[in-house]
């Protein structure tokens, strides 16, 4: 299937309506791992599939389809329509809201490095010299190099003559080695899991996963000997991989406008944020700076639109610490009547937009790494993320991180385990006290967020420096 | 559905080259989906997904695609042809794998569910006419779910079933809501009116000013959708041979030190119960019954193919995940009806919300307390409580501290869609505990 034959066998019978889109998405991926020196099963794969939209008399539905063919799209734009019918009159919004798609366009990932360039016997073998030098010890139980590229293609007509057509790679490498000695379990990982971004493999050079290996398994052994975190109230000083989460859950969730309208309080949950927060609340400290920010060369959710065809545009999410806009596409913001951004966002074919995270950024500060280190008379330095749990309205939160490094009159000290913090998004951002510079800025993201019914995962990207807060309750593990 | 796979079935056989082999398996649905927001329809529509995931085998190598099927003929024929080519292409530079185990037993299996299933319309407006004037937020999900399994050497196993699943929340006001579903074969008024009266009375509670409680140690009642949450955390490597052999398995202590649950703790994969099919994707049956947890020791690890041949055990027809796919924790001997009057003072938690580990190896969970989270004074519910983090280590909550399990069970269609409708259910007690911390 291709993007030309997807649009002539569709607009062989087009939906019998005058508001119309139809969305395409192709994707081709394929996983790559060698664990313990065994490659394991090589899975290649071809997902392709539409979703047809049709709005007719106040009503709206959607019929999504693997079945391609001139008549699997008429009997899918059928359908749509009967489910427009039976919503209209019904909906708890008003369709006529949303502008029709007109616009026109293109947008392409750049790959320095492509995919294809290195063939696969070549990936293979480097895979296996990466888990090799994973295995540093013989008490690491378990460990595991992986790759997982996907070549995604969407195209999205709407009934106005509207044509988006956008081409991506994503690429997400994994790096994990477990350690144990009798009750003790200890895991590090290339940052948490959470290293997703737009590109080629020169994005692997560039995060320096062919370094990597050897640190990642010295210091799961390292963590098997540590002592655990000592529990009190401390200053903390977070890495760019557990910032990332932080962002995420505390402030990325609590702006999404369709959970602060409602839509997903019976699963993802609500918001502790109010429509008449945006403009005058103040969500942390002055060094707060957070952008929406789709276009930022790979990072995995840069886009030139977004799924219901709204141009991506760089907006201010918080300033100097004050609340702005929130995350909410076309359709939110018409509910809400609040300016949001380009954000409609599905996970496939096979699943409606929403409002979800793109690329949600911390704008960097002006303090290096060892300046914020230095201004610790006691506290903890965390890295790469292993836990989090946060309320449905996303407010009382405690994270736990694989690392930890206790920080004693202004030095780096000792590593400890089982590193956990837990706090109230409400206060916690007031306490941020220092925003690492550039130097300590790293571009991450997720494949994994979860949200909406019916269920999507969805790839969201953080870039964010690394961040210095005051008085956080820190402890350990042990029962 | 069945047909068609067949059909693929038999396409697969003649692209077939000398001594290689095939393993086919497929999934399909053809799903309902109206989401609900203050008791109108938010999104609405139907999907239709047909999924292969076809493994080519050849001798001790094998390659893997997963592709979504048209359902037509001509476009399907067209693209597994394309597939097997390029998977031949593959096999030449793939290595042997030692850990490849399939089922060399050809076997024949049929489970045809009957469709019994409202048309969406009338489930629509049976929803939104009785969600007039609440606050009611959710999604109704309903249609048909087919699983199937053939290889080249002869297995054909197929599943069907049909059921709807509508999960729900009636809210009061900011986060103050009672959850429920309702869920089945056949949609029942007079049940779903039940379902409706019983959360519109635990609403009324809801009204009533929250309790804000310090945090410290609790008396608590987990209802069997806040166990199912706890369970499914467990089962995060907890039930898996894999985890347990590299030592990644939250329950360490049980198979390092002999740590026991409660006596009155019997966990099992009961196939026989659920609704999952009796197959799995590399051709083994599924048996009715896995003990995992028996009387509070730990017994068998759920066992993938893969895993046995790298341990060396027979497997138990595991996924690959090796988790619980139909989840039976034995009654105990409490009746409902005392619940109140034996938890006299405490916590009635209707649902968890957001579990992770604080500290895997010692099995200790965080997580929220979320929805209708009562109050109870004098063995009768007082009102709402502000949502609180509990912080608590599995050998705690299903072992020193648990004092109690229900006499009746509840039989809960997980609600998951991700990908497509799960399969997984649970039958679970509730649980009385002597002591819940709650930390934030």
């Amino acid at each position: 299937m291709t993007p030309e034959i997807f649009e002539r066998n569709l607009l062989q019978s087009p939906p019998r309506t005058q508001a119309w889109t139809a969305r395409l998405v192709i994707e081709n991926e394929e996983w790559l791992a060698v664990r313990q020196g065994v490659v394991q099963p090589i899975v290649a794969g071809e997902n392709a599939g539409a979703m047809i939209t049709v709005y007719d008399a106040g009503g709206m539905g959607y019929t999504a389809t693997s079945d391609l063919s001139p008549a699997g799209l008429k009997r899918a734009s059928e359908d749509a329509l009967e489910w427009a019918r039976r919503s209209a009159g019904r909906l708890c919004w008003d369709p006529a809201q949303l502008a029709p798609l007109e616009a026109r366009g293109e947008f392409r990932s750049t790959a320095a490095k492509p995919w294809a360039s290195l063939p696969l016997s070549g990936k293979l073998e480097m895979l296996q010299d990466h888990c090799a030098r994973l295995k540093v010890g013989e008490r690491i139980v378990d460990h595991e190099a992986s790759l997982w590229h996907t070549d995604a293609e969407t195209l999205i007509l709407g009934s106005r003559g509207g044509r988006i057509h956008q081409h991506f790679q994503f690429l997400v490498p994994e790096l994990r080695a477990v350690a144990n000695r009798e009750g003790e379990t200890q895991t590090r990982t290339f940052s948490g899991g959470r290293v997703a971004r737009q590109g080629g493999l020169e994005v692997l050079d560039e995060l320096g996963f062919h370094v990597a290996a050897p640190r990642i398994g010295s210091e799961a052994l390292e963590l098997l000997d540590a002592p655990d975190c000592p529990a009190g109230r401390m200053d903390l000083l977070l890495a760019a991989d557990q910032m990332i989460l932080q962002i995420h859950e505390s402030i990325g969730h609590p702006l999404e406008l369709d959970r602060i309208l409602g839509d997903e309080r019976n699963y993802a949950g609500t918001s502790f944020v109010t429509l008449d927060m945006f403009g005058s609340y103040r969500y942390g400290s002055k060094l707060l700076n957070i952008v929406f920010d789709p276009g930022v060369p790979g990072q995995v959710a840069s886009y030139g639109w977004d799924d219901d065809g709204t141009p991506a545009r760089r907006e201010y999410v918080i300033r100097d610490g004050l609340l702005l806009r929130p995350l909410g596409s076309a359709v939110s913001q018409a509910r809400a009547g609040l300016q949001g951004v380009a954000n409609a966002r599905s996970s496939g074919w096979n699943r409606p937009p929403i409002d979800r995270m793109a690329n949600l950024n911390l704008e960097p500060g002006n303090s290096r790494f060892e300046d914020m280190v230095a201004a610790v008379e006691r506290g903890i330095y965390m890295e790469s993320n292993n836990s989090w749990s946060i309320d449905d309205s996303r407010n009382k939160f405690q994270f736990g991180c694989e690392r930890g490094v206790l920080i004693e009159d202004g030095r780096l000290t000792r590593t400890v385990k089982n590193p956990n913090y837990r706090g109230i998004s409400a206060t916690f951002w007031r306490s941020l006290a220092a925003v690492g510079d550039r130097s300590t800025l790293k571009v991450l993201g997720t494949p994994f967020c979860g949200k909406g019914e019916p269920n999507q995962i969805m790839r969201v990207g953080h870039a964010t420096p690394a961040a210095l807060f005051n008085g956080v309750e820190v402890f350990g593990g042990a029962a | 559905m069945k047909a068609r796979f067949a059909e693929v079935t038999k396409e697969l056989r003649a692209l077939l080259r000398g001594d290689e082999a095939f393993l086919a398996s497929f999934s399909g649905e053809e799903a309902d989906f109206a989401r609900f927001n203050r008791g109108r329809v938010r999104q609405a529509g139907t999907v239709r997904q047909l999924f292969l995931a076809l493994d080519l085998v050849k001798g001790r190598r094998h390659v893997t695609a997963q592709l979504t099927l048209a359902g037509e003929r001509e476009q399907d024929r067209a693209r597994l042809a394309a597939t097997v080519a390029s998977l031949r292409e593959r096999l030449s530079f793939v290595p042997e794998d030692p850990h490849m185990l399939y089922s060399t037993d050809p076997w024949v299996s049929e489970s045809l569910g009957a469709n019994r299933l409202p048309e969406a319309g009338a489930a629509l407006e049976a929803i939104r006419g009785r969600g007039e004037g609440f606050d009611l937020v959710g999604i109704y999900a309903a249609g048909s779910m087919h699983s199937g399994f053939a290889s080249s050497l002869g297995h054909d196993l197929w599943s069907s079933r049909y059921t709807f699943h509508f999960d729900w929340s009636l809210y009061h006001e900011k986060d103050k809501a009672v959850k429920t579903s309702y869920a089945g074969f056949t949609w029942d008024a007079a049940g779903f009116e039940r379902k409706f009266a019983w959360a519109r009375e635990q609403l009324a509670v809801l009204s009533k000013p929250p309790v804000t409680l310090s945090p410290g140690h609790y008396r608590a009642y987990i209802a069997p959708a806040a166990l199912n949450d706890f369970l499914e955390t467990l089962s995060w490597g907890g039930f898996s041979l894999k985890a347990h052999r590299t030592r990644q398995t939250p329950l360490l202590r049980m198979i390092e030190e002999g740590a026991k649950l409660h006596p009155g703790f019997t966990l099992a994969e009961n196939t026989a119960g659920g609704v999952a099919p009796a197959f799995q994707a590399q051709g083994f049956p599924r048996p009715e019954r896995v003990e995992l947890i028996g009387r509070g020791a730990y017994r068998d690890c759920l066992i993938s193919p893969r895993s046995a041949k790298e341990y060396g055990v027979p497997t138990n027809g595991a996924q690959a995940s090796e988790t619980p796919l139909s989840y039976d924790l034995a009654a105990g001997t409490m009746p409902q009806s005392e619940v109140l009057p034996r938890l006299e003072r405490g916590l009635y938690i209707n649902n968890f919300w957001y579990l992770n580990y604080s500290d895997r190896p010692r099995c200790r969970v965080t997580g929220m307390t979320r929805f209708a989270t009562f109050w109870v004074e004098n063995g009768a519910i007082q009102a709402p409580v502000s949502v609180m983090r509990f912080d608590e280590t599995a050998y705690r909550l299903l072992g020193e501290r648990l004092s109690a399990l229900t006499r009746e069970r509840e039989f809960i269609f997980d609600a998951n869609t991700y990908g497509g409708r799960s399969q997984v259910t649970a039958l679970l007690p509730g649980l009385l505990v002597e002591d819940l911390t709650l930390t934030l």
